[in-house]
């Protein structure tokens, strides 16, 4: 970009820079500062110039939907880019109700990097499919890649990450968190490179076979920079033991299985699990407790009092076993349970933790007329103690108003509320009026809410707060709820920062569906199913919004026929392409 | 309110009230269709698997709304619905089986060879092997003895025993204690006799 003619000082022409240029210079140093990609957003928008300074200084990418733009416009845009995040299926896909096969395809993405980004170090993908060549293109393609995250993606094995820990070399952070993995039989944790590593943080905790035990053991030997750590069930607490006394310096741990060893040599000991973990001094994040049996936990004691984190969501304990821990954990911010730990548990939680940030109370029988353990004393008792809460997602099966209200008054920085009442159109537990007045109070008295997740028996009254309070709501997931489209016009009318809306099973039509015309370009995508949407209502919006791309499918791989009464699933999202030419032939792009 | 309706039956069902020997359900016309769709879950969970039925409609309890017949069924068990509660199926896949017992006790029965009748003991109350032998010899009358290397069985008639997790008999006392609780399924007290064979590995 820069064309000064300048020459050796003493001899030639001296050309200055046009003002023009030498603002451009200027900018792009300054623009470098800019991290934020809503700030560099604005800042492209402000004329031609900026424009082209911002593309050229942005080194991190953030695509929300990878089918709102091509890989080629990207790249043709950006030229400096070092990280790359990535999103492809919508939520409700984890939930099983997209068929398969439906998209999110990494390689072509792979393939336009590989030729424009040679200096990429991070990748960061959330449902997406990447295959094995793909792993291994990417240790080809860029030489010094760093970073790899893969979040509820598929598609790929242990051959490919056994090429990637082999090829590149500078690896620093592989994390595999919830993705579906192939076992291909290959003992890929001994492939990492043999003199040292750089690894900081490796994550396998969703790998689904055993692994290479030794090899594992020689490989946090060798990677003294490794602080990061998260272990499959396959690893036997005795294992773990012999990994965390040579790794000391460990801040986030995920253990495997928390329960002794089936082979024991005769005569020897159990080893002094407290004392390995006492030796952890940095240790502030714990995780895994797969399998747990409950007299080991007194283990983890000497690390409590430092922990920010805390996930117990897959072991089964009661509220005795909980306790036993939490009364040790006053700086935790964060926890993830199972709700077996009860309304009990959940009172020893708001008495000792202050500052909790984030609560996550899992079920263990994930089913609508399951026993329930937890209920609105536990969220009451949250409310009371925790008021410093900011996310909450909450399964339950019964809840009054009364302990959202609380809620909602008492934790007035909430940022996310997600409740999930598991019986379908249920009412308060006490007054068995709707479940209206709570999650309006909800939008009302938590001004900084952006996410919202609403169940039980709601009526169309609930969207109007929705709609009139909810003005800084970003994402909202609605399951059998509201009467009638006013429901769904309450929310598209009044929720102006609306990014995100997910419904299923929802009586809401055609008629609500236009009402959103004026906002649709604003949001990354509407996703509808099982509600009373037609093909033709969907066609209108098709026509009238020319860079919306929406999609029809039913739920059994099928194409949607004419016929048709309603549409199963109804996915829409705004994009700068003609629509994809990868979608399987059961979607109709209408 | 316009919520989906319960199906209404059109004739009086005799058939539901009628007497027969056989298991309920057995005569029901098989109204659903059982395409087990697959779906992106590459591994089938028990659980997906009993959400079988065709899941288009299953979010609908009836397909009367839809088609104007009146099916003659009931409504899907509620259990069915897919994809609800929302929990992604890594999550439920790997969660850890419910506890059959609440508050800790862990019985397991204890037989011994020649006892008529099996006797249940609460492992969680002893804090260590020959607390639990004091009361195996408590309960039986007998005495019993661990098994050591120079000792044999310490001239006792009796051997412990038990079964753990993968169903192997296994001899009492070659393992820490916390873990044998962990795995003990049951206890049976064997003849020294007969237990010879257990020591001679």
């Amino acid at each position: 970009m820069r064309d000064i003619s300048a020459e050796v000082p003493g001899g030639g022409d001296y050309h200055p820079p046009c003002p023009d240029q030498v603002l451009e210079n200027v900018l792009e140093n300054v623009l470098q500062f800019l991290t934020s990609r809503r700030d560099r957003n604005a800042a492209s928008l402000v004329c031609k110039s900026w424009y082209r300074a911002e593309a050229l200084t942005r080194s991190e990418l953030f695509i929300g939907n990878c089918y709102a733009v091509t890989a080629r416009r990207v790249t043709e845009r950006f030229c400096r880019v070092n990280s790359v995040v990535l999103k492809g299926r919508p939520r409700f896909a984890d939930f099983s109700l997209m068929p398969p096969n439906w998209g999110a395809h990494f390689t072509p993405w792979l393939t336009a990097f590989g030729a424009a980004y040679h200096w990429l170090e991070k990748i960061y993908l959330k449902r997406m499919s990447i295959t094995d060549d793909d792993l291994a293109q990417i240790s080809l393609s860029f030489p010094s890649f760093k970073e790899l995250t893969l979040v509820c993606c598929d598609g790929f094995g242990t051959s490919g990450l056994a090429i990637l820990a082999s090829k590149s070399r500078q690896l620093r952070v592989l994390d595999l968190i919830e993705d579906e993995v192939n076992d291909d039989d290959v003992d890929w944790i001994s492939c990492f490179p043999e003199n040292g590593t750089c690894l900081e943080s490796l994550s396998f905790d969703c790998v689904e076979w055993p692994i290479n035990f030794g090899a594992l053991e020689r490989l946090v030997a060798r990677s003294p920079n490794l602080k990061k750590l998260r272990l499959n069930q396959f690893v036997t607490l005795g294992q773990l033991y012999q990994l965390i006394v040579r790794a000391p310096q460990l801040t986030h741990l995920g253990t495997g299985a928390f329960s002794p060893p089936e082979i024991w040599a005769q005569g020897s000991e159990e080893p002094d699990y407290e004392a390995a973990f006492s030796a952890c001094r940095s240790l502030v994040c714990l995780s895994g407790f797969r399998e747990v049996v409950p007299d080991y936990l007194p283990a983890i004691y000497p690390v409590c009092g430092k922990l920010i984190s805390l996930n117990f969501s897959y072991a089964n304990i009661n509220a005795e076993e909980l306790k036993s821990v939490i009364c040790h954990c006053n700086k935790l911010q964060t926890l993830w349970v199972l709700d077996t730990v009860r309304d009990e548990g959940l009172e020893a939680v708001a008495t000792t933790c202050k500052d909790l940030i984030e609560l996550r109370v899992f079920p263990i029988d994930a089913s609508e007329d399951s026993e329930g353990f937890v209920s609105e004393v536990g969220l009451t008792a949250i409310a009371e103690g925790c008021r410093k809460l900011q996310s909450i997602l909450y399964f339950c099966q019964r809840m009054t108003n009364a302990a959202v209200v609380a809620m909602s008054k008492n934790c007035p920085d909430l940022v996310v509320f997600r409740l999930c009442i598991m019986g379908r159109h249920r009412p308060d537990y006490l007054t068995n009026e709707p479940m209206d007045e709570g999650f309006g109070a909800i939008v009302m008295n938590c001004a900084k809410l952006t996410r919202l997740a609403v169940s039980g028996l709601l009526t169309d009254k609930a969207f109007s707060y929705i709609g009139r309070y909810g003005k800084l709501v970003r994402t909202l997931s609605v399951a059998f709820a509201g009467d009638s489209d006013s429901a769904l016009k309450y929310v598209l009318e009044g929720c102006s920062n609306l990014q995100k809306l997910e419904i299923r099973d929802s009586p809401f039509g055609d008629s609500a569906l236009r009402d959103g015309l004026h906002h649709y370009y604003n949001m990354r995508f509407l996703w509808m199913s099982s509600c009373r949407v037609t093909l033709q209502g969907c066609r209108e919006i098709a026509q009238t919004l020319p860079q919306m791309v929406v999609e029809v499918f039913t739920s059994e791989s099928t194409s949607v026929k004419d016929e048709d009464e309603y549409v199963d699933t109804l996915y829409m999202y705004r994009s700068l392409e003609r629509s994809r030419n990868d979608a399987p032939a059961y979607v109709r792009i209408l | 309110m316009d919520r989906p309706k319960i199906c209404e039956r059109r004739d009086l069902n005799l058939k539901a009230t009628e007497l027969r020997l056989g298991l309920p359900g057995m005569d029901e016309p098989e109204n659903q269709s059982t395409s087990c769709t697959a779906r992106s879950n590459k591994r089938p969970s028990p659980e997906v698997a009993e959400d079988c039925g065709s899941w288009t409609n299953n979010s609908r309890i009836c397909d009367a709304d839809r088609d104007g017949e009146v099916q003659d069924r009931t409504p899907p068990a509620k259990s069915q619905i897919v994809g609800w509660p929302p929990l992604r199926s890594y999550r439920k896949n790997n969660l850890p089986k419910k506890s059959t017992d609440d508050g800790g006790g862990l019985y397991v029965k204890v037989s011994m060879d020649g006892a008529p009748y099996l006797r249940k003991i609460d492992l969680r109350v002893y804090k260590s092997y020959p607390q639990l032998l004091v009361a195996l010899e408590t309960l039986f009358k007998v005495t019993v003895a661990q098994y050591s290397e120079m000792d044999g069985f310490n001239g006792s008639d009796y051997a412990p025993t038990y079964v753990d997790k993968d169903g192997d008999w296994m001899l009492l006392g070659d393992v820490p204690w916390k873990m044998f609780v962990s795995s003990c399924k049951r206890l049976r007290i064997m003849r020294s006799s007969e237990a010879k064979g257990l020591s001679c590995q």
